[in-house]
């Protein structure tokens, strides 16, 4: 503990001056490309293995049916993208998700309403969450993550409480003893079933809502106004911007797509099934926290949760045609959860 | 006065004659990427004695006490406790040393969902030698001594509540008196006061005065003038990391003051270059508005077409003045007129709606948004008139960012580049470019020049001129007289929320400005 102790650090203290920041040498601007490419590389990639090495990979079928079983996924992600846009976070997706299979199987097979009318409702009922959320949130202050976990349990709840906790299937015998008059009907089955083309319906509805999405954040005042908030909600607040309604906005958007993405599961399962929605949330949160590491951006963008979610997809399919066991898929979804967690905080200089 | 009396400070560096200092400090320095904030500070703080720190944002002032705090252990320099030469490897060693400091943001030091007793107890059991396992009964036992010690006047109902349950000053009271268990050498004080009523207040100034009877030394932290002329017997001003003037009672607070805020060439009025303006409409007309709570009302005139210079130290009211006219804030009463219309903004944007616009004091927390581009930061407000149909028209975004960049001198390569590559002085002529989109009524630059290099500060001071020669009401808010005579047709000085003098600019010389703020207590004048 003598004089020169204690003097000695400080010189230590001044040494980061003599090493100013140093221009990026080829390491680093290696680790540049693979931060912002490699994403793109090992979707490519994967793909490219596959398409060589599985013939069933091969046909338009393979890539189409591949797309299809992620568009709901993908969808909900890009709800949970905007909400993370705004700094927030909505895991009530999946349950808004299996409302709406329960909302259309009640709307159309119990009152015996044609397609259109049940479309409305599951979208309304997606809305209607999200403005339950935004007052949660917004209103009540309450953390974003505790409340959509909220509406989450809440949503799961409620709608057992409505089919009495049973699945709803044309032809069902009532509490009532009557037989459920409706059936699921042609034109709603075709959200899923039917195809433009080659093209299956609800891949259609993913490309359509994946081009409005990002237009839509990129592209007009609105989204840069919610990345604004996201970044730095009090200098949005000093720029004149109304934070609160920006925020509910973000919300009631996350709750409508997740009810698309609702109308496509209804259509696919082709009932009302109690479980549906449930394996989706941590899918589309995934999805878009892989999303975010995409062209190495570090923050939530739309194109990354679509391309993340075109990846998983590319996995999963995989995975199944080569035989593995399903519970592989995990694995492989959390592996590449992790590498692109990897990217964006340990490898990108881009800091959020 | 109590029995149980705070005993003697911790026996484990052998007792020095009672002439050696609490606690000094020899050519301490500190530096951060090359930057010096602390330069060979040397600094005796004696036993029973409470030495007033005084210095302006940015002096070295928190750099001092988080050396003194066993934060910073790379320092350079010598600290000695009672005559030995230490080293403060950390908060702990810190305090096991008898250094105590209660910071000014005191929700750090409680522990909420415990009880006062608990929370007072908190200290001692992150010593070494205390059974860690202290009961309730124990707990109570101990806080029962300190509250005695410190005639807190806390009976056990007091004792036993949630800390949550406390006001602003007893947490307070309650943060020094567990710093105060401890029976502490050195007891820093950080702006005890700022969150404080004056009956609070003076609370605190007696126990301050019975910890100096029992030897305890005192670095005292504040801006508030008439506090330390009633408590301090000594004071020493940091500027720029350096001592600048050291006193003993009775102070001269000019000398002082200008060794805090600066002695360079002086300087009359709006720069001599440039020829004065003169507003002759009001603008803005503000009527029985406290600026802090608990103060007088104050009645203000802003002029369009002159630029006001508002000085006044940390504390003083100004960020609430201009916080106030932008919406983020509220006035607690009174009136405001802007053009002879009532003005009663609810949020900044109804202020800006008005065309009212403020550059807020600290532009990464309140302007910047990270990640952004120049151009992108620089027409946020603006949005809706660079979009078509909501669309954001890139073309007419980056136009503006290279008029911008044209019109203030911004050093960047071009208006994408991210906001975080450019440097202090850049960033603010970036917030402050962004109202310039559309013509301003009113102007609020607060803090306008802090870490802004001198160029950047010539430009935006030119621009704000040019803008008040338009017919904008500018006002410019410092705490570094300098900065605003430099700029200002008008200026005024504001002291705890009160103004102390309103002159033309060529009439303040910085002796002036300086003699208004350090004329005594503002108890005396204020009524």
């Amino acid at each position: 503990m003598t004089a020169t102790s204690a003097t000695e650090p400080a010189s230590t203290a001044e040494s980061p001056a003599a090493a100013p920041t140093a221009e990026p040498g080829d390491g680093r601007r290696a680790q540049d490309l693979v931060v912002r490419y490699g994403f793109i590389l090992v979707t490519v990639a994967l793909f490219a293995f596959f398409l060589s090495t599985e013939p069933a990979f091969r046909d338009s079928n393979g890539l189409f049916s591949t797309l299809r079983y992620i568009s709901v996924t993908a969808i909900l992600g890009l709800g949970v993208t905007i909400t993370m846009a705004v700094g927030g976070m909505d895991l009530s997706v999946g349950a808004v998700a299996g409302l709406g299979v329960m909302v259309a199987a009640e709307t159309m097979v119990i009152h015996n309403q044609v397609g259109a009318v049940a479309i409305v409702a599951v979208l309304a009922s997606g809305a209607l969450v999200g403005l339950l959320n935004a007052l949660l949130i917004v209103v009540l202050r309450i953390p974003d993550m505790l409340a959509t976990l909220g509406t989450m349990f809440v949503i799961q709840g409620l709608k057992l409480v409505l089919v009495g906790g049973q699945s709803v299937s044309p032809g069902m015998t009532l509490s009532n003893g009557n037989t459920a008059p409706g059936v699921f009907t042609p034109d709603f089955l075709d959200i899923d079933r039917g195809t433009i083309g080659p093209v299956p319906i609800s891949v259609v509805i993913f490309a359509v809502l994946t081009i409005l999405a990002w237009v839509f954040m990129a592209r007009t005042r609105w989204g840069r106004v919610l990345y604004a908030i996201g970044a730095n909600p009090q200098a949005a607040r000093l720029a004149g911007i109304r934070v609160g309604l920006y925020r509910s906005l973000a919300y009631v958007l996350s709750g409508l797509l997740a009810s698309v993405g609702g109308l496509i599961l209804a259509a696919r399962i082709g009932q009302g099934d109690v479980s549906a929605g449930t394996s989706q949330l941590l899918e589309a949160v995934a999805v878009a926290l892989v999303g975010t590491s995409v062209l190495g951006r570090n923050r939530p963008h739309v194109w990354g949760t679509a391309l993340g979610a075109v990846l998983i997809g590319i996995i999963s399919t995989g995975a199944t045609i080569r035989g593995l066991s399903y519970y592989w898929q995990d694995v492989f979804e959390g592996v590449v959860l992790l590498t692109a967690l990897v990217f964006s905080f340990t490898l990108s200089r881009r800091r959020a | 006065m109590s029995r149980t009396d705070i005993p003697a400070p911790a026996a484990r560096i052998a007792d020095a004659p009672d002439e050696t200092p609490a606690v000094s400090l020899r050519g301490v320095s500190m530096g951060f990427f090359g930057k010096t904030v602390l330069e060979s500070v040397s600094l005796d703080v004696a036993r029973g004695s409470v030495v007033a720190l005084l210095g302006a944002n940015g002096a070295g002032k928190s750099t001092l006490i988080k050396v003194l705090s066993g934060v910073y252990p790379q320092h350079g320099g010598q600290v000695r406790v009672g005559g030995e030469p230490v080293a403060l490897r950390s908060p702990t060693e810190a305090q096991r040393l008898g250094i105590q400091t209660v910071h000014q943001r005191v929700g750090e030091g409680i522990l909420p969902g415990m009880s006062v007793a608990e929370n007072l107890a908190f200290g001692r059991l992150a010593k070494r030698g205390v059974n860690p396992l202290m009961g309730t009964r124990a707990t109570l036992e101990h806080a029962r001594q300190v509250q005695a010690s410190l005639d807190l006047a806390w009976d056990d109902s007091v004792l036993r509540r949630d800390v949550a349950d406390l006001g602003i000053s007893d947490r307070q009271l309650l943060v020094l008196a567990r710093a105060l268990a401890t029976s502490p050498r050195l007891l820093i004080l950080d702006e005890p006061t700022s969150a404080l009523s004056a009956a609070e207040a003076e609370r605190l100034f007696a126990i301050i005065e019975r910890l100096r009877c029992k030897g305890i030394a005192v670095l005292y932290v504040s801006h508030r003038l008439g506090e330390i002329d009633a408590l301090a017997d000594r004071l020493v001003v940091l500027r720029d990391g350096r001592l600048t003037d050291q006193q003993t009672k009775p102070f001269d607070w000019e000398t002082a003051l200008r060794a805090m805020l600066g002695a360079g060439p002086e300087l009359n009025g709006a720069d001599s270059s440039e020829s004065e303006l003169r507003g002759e409409r009001v603008a803005v007309a503000l009527r029985g508005v406290p600026l802090l709570s608990g103060r007088r009302p104050q009645d203000l005139d802003l002029y369009a077409g002159e630029v006001t210079g508002v000085v006044g130290l940390l504390g003083a009211g100004k960020s609430e003045l201009a916080r106030g006219l932008f919406g983020a804030e509220r006035f607690a009463a009174g009136s405001v007129e802007l053009d002879g219309a009532p003005y009663n903004p609810k949020a900044p944007r109804d202020a800006i709606r008005q065309r009212v616009f403020l550059v807020p004091e600290d532009r990464h927390a309140d302007a910047l948004i990270p990640g952004w581009s120049v151009a992108h930061n620089l027409s946020l407000p603006f949005l809706t008139s660079f979009a078509r149909a909501g669309l954001v028209r890139g073309q007419a975004e980056s136009d503006l960012g290279r008029r911008t960049i044209d019109a203030l001198g911004i050093v960047t390569r071009d208006e994408a580049t991210p906001i975080e590559e450019l440097s202090g002085g850049n960033q603010q002529k970036v917030v402050v470019g962004r109202w310039m989109v559309e013509p301003p009524r009113v102007l609020l630059l607060d803090e306008p020049f802090r870490g802004v290099d001198i160029g950047a500060r010539r430009d935006i001071g030119r621009r704000a001129r040019e803008l008040a020669g338009n017919g904008a009401a500018v006002v410019v808010l410092s705490a570094d007289v300098d900065e605003v005579l430099e700029v200002a047709d008008r200026v005024l000085v504001l002291v705890e929320g009160v103004i102390r003098l309103d002159v033309r600019g060529r009439e303040a010389g910085r002796d002036l400005v300086i003699r208004a703020i350090s004329q005594g207590d503002p108890k005396e004048t204020g009524k």
